[in-house]
């Protein structure tokens, strides 16, 4: 049987098997999300902070102003648990859930950028998106492994 | 310490006329959201069998968009904001 990479123990920790290579590309992306976020003009993060209000501009301004600032403190909390935890091999449930959160962000900013398409599964090799697109599926694989985890605690 | 000066505002739309008229949540298709992360979103924020969330979710996938939720606006826009903070697409309007 082919072993998991995220796997739930029985003891309700979560046991996750990454290689160095793996650990220090989620590491890398968790600080420049940070930077992301805390940066003056964030670009690309429209998807993080999207309207609430798609037909009512005095609502969506509020709704904007009440939740934005909520928002952001809850995905730099999140990286930074995923930062604080990146060399574990055993995490607990809400350690997981937050590294689900901000990895879920990355892809979201990554596919913003790449404007992916659902059908978009390869790009040329020699496609300058080619790179961000590895990036973009490995984060893929890692969100359904740490998801398929965690549904098992629903 | 000045004062403002007082304006009287008229209702422009309906929905101050009819404040009870229930509010839906609606999810919409995005290329990016994993298909099962959308399913385990809503089962955790919303309490839905796994069942129900997977029709909802076949709905945001085939028809573009689903309603997850409903109730007074104030339910509404927290809703919405659960699920801006797990990075779905979702909007608040009035039942039609």
């Amino acid at each position: 049987m082919a072993k998991r990479t995220v796997r739930r123990a029985r003891d309700g920790t979560f046991q996750l098997k990454l290689t160095d290579e793996e650990r220090d590309l989620v590491a890398s992306l968790a600080e420049q999300l940070r930077e992301l976020l805390l940066s003056d003009q964030p670009e690309g993060v429209e998807r993080l902070f999207p309207p609430g209000y798609s037909n009512d501009e005095e609502r969506e301004t509020e709704y904007r102003l009440i939740t934005h600032d909520e928002l952001l403190e809850k995905r730099l909390a999140s990286v930074d648990v995923l930062e604080q935890t990146v060399t574990q091999t055993s995490l607990t449930e809400e350690q997981l859930t937050a590294w689900m959160g901000a990895i879920n962000d990355l892809r979201l900013v990554l596919g913003t950028r790449l404007d992916v398409t659902e059908e978009m599964d390869r790009v040329a090799i020699d496609d300058p998106r080619a790179p961000a697109l590895a990036v973009y599926q490995y984060l893929t694989y890692l969100l359904s492994e740490i998801v398929q985890a965690l549904s098992g605690t629903l | 310490m000045t004062v403002a000066p007082v304006e009287i505002k008229e209702p422009t739309s309906d929905v101050d006329i009819t404040p009870d008229r229930p509010w839906v949540v609606i999810v919409w298709n995005d290329p990016i959201n994993l298909m099962d992360y959308v399913t385990f979103v809503l089962q955790k924020l919303f309490g839905y069998s796994r069942e129900k969330a997977t029709k909802l979710m076949l709905d945001v996938h085939h028809k573009g968009k689903a309603v997850v939720s409903n109730g007074p606006r104030e339910k509404a826009e927290l809703d919405v904001f659960r699920l801006h903070e797990h990075g779905l697409w979702a909007t608040m309007q009035h039942d039609e």
